[in-house]
């Protein structure tokens, strides 16, 4: 395991998904006031958490490069980015059919926290079309990097507004009175949480392994031209 | 209710079925890209190999003395 992290880390998130499907299915109790419907509570908060983890994670390390000059930083703030993205797609599609079934609603333009957490999504999804309109080089590292940190800014926004807005349609669990629901609810939340963070994790590793050995093939090839 | 499922069962399917599809496509992704990395170090291997091949031919035909 100590040779292979990656392995390790793998394993870890695969333990952990089956572990949360396992309590969401088999152990959590229904919800007395959704219904089953609520079980979509498991996948889409930790997956939304992760989302906003992963944009964080992706500002910290465009910090590093602007800051630290980080060899590599601003590589590991674009793949964060790009698995905030993936995982914001699936904020959307879960929150999405959450609504409907809840709300009879796909979609409500009144809820600040769905806009804000749209505009959030749409703002790292340009990320990518200016990254990918400026020329690789120090330049286009350093626009990145500041762009990613603008963006950091709407993720305590996009948090607090549920909080701040006087519509609560879209439910508040976690208050500053700590969660409202039922341990095993809150142990199988912390447990989906953890195997959506593993996940996220595994495959920020692996698609930076990716990126790191395309990266050195292509100096090699260079180098051999 | 079809077949004796709920329409709340079929919304949390579709929301888990949802994320497992997108991981999936996320690990096909990946790996078509491993097999294209795989590819372009063989074709590297390969044109190193053959320079290497070039370099002790032409150390051959050198006439010593």
């Amino acid at each position: 395991m100590n040779e292979n992290p990656l392995a390790a880390l793998a394993a870890l998130s695969g333990v952990l998904i089956a572990a949360s499907i396992a309590l969401i299915f088999f152990y959590v109790p229904t919800d007395a006031d959704q219904g089953f419907s609520q079980r979509i509570f498991y996948i889409h908060v930790p997956v939304a958490l992760t989302a906003y983890a992963c944009f964080g994670w992706g500002a910290w390390k465009a910090l590093r490069h602007l800051w630290k000059r980080e060899p590599g930083a601003d590589l590991e703030s674009y793949v964060a980015i790009h698995q905030g993205v993936i995982f914001g797609v699936l904020t959307l599609a879960t929150g999405s059919l959450w609504a409907k079934i809840s709300w009879g609603h796909w979609w409500l333009w009144s809820e600040s926290q769905l806009v804000l957490f749209l505009v959030l999504f749409l703002f790292y999804g340009a990320y990518f079309m200016l990254r990918y309109s400026v020329e690789p080089g120090p330049a286009r590292a350093n626009m990145c990097a500041v762009y990613a940190l603008f963006g950091v800014v709407l993720i305590p926004i996009s948090f607090l507004a549920i909080r701040l807005a006087n519509q609560l349609i879209h439910p508040v669990v976690f208050t500053l009175q700590g969660p409202q629901m039922a341990g095993s609810m809150f142990l199988t939340f912390c447990v989906s949480l953890a195997a959506m963070l593993t996940l996220a994790a595994t495959l920020f590793h692996i698609e930076l392994a990716g990126k790191r050995i395309d990266s050195r093939l292509r100096e090699l090839r260079e180098l051999l031209a | 209710m079809i077949l004796g499922i709920t329409a709340a069962e079929k919304y949390v399917a579709a929301a888990y079925g949802i994320v497992f599809l997108v991981v999936l496509v996320y690990v096909l992704i990946i790996a078509l890209k491993l097999g294209r990395l795989d590819r372009e170090l063989d074709e590297l291997t390969g044109v190193v190999r053959e320079r290497r091949e070039a370099e002790e031919e032409l150390r051959e035909e050198v006439p010593v003395g």
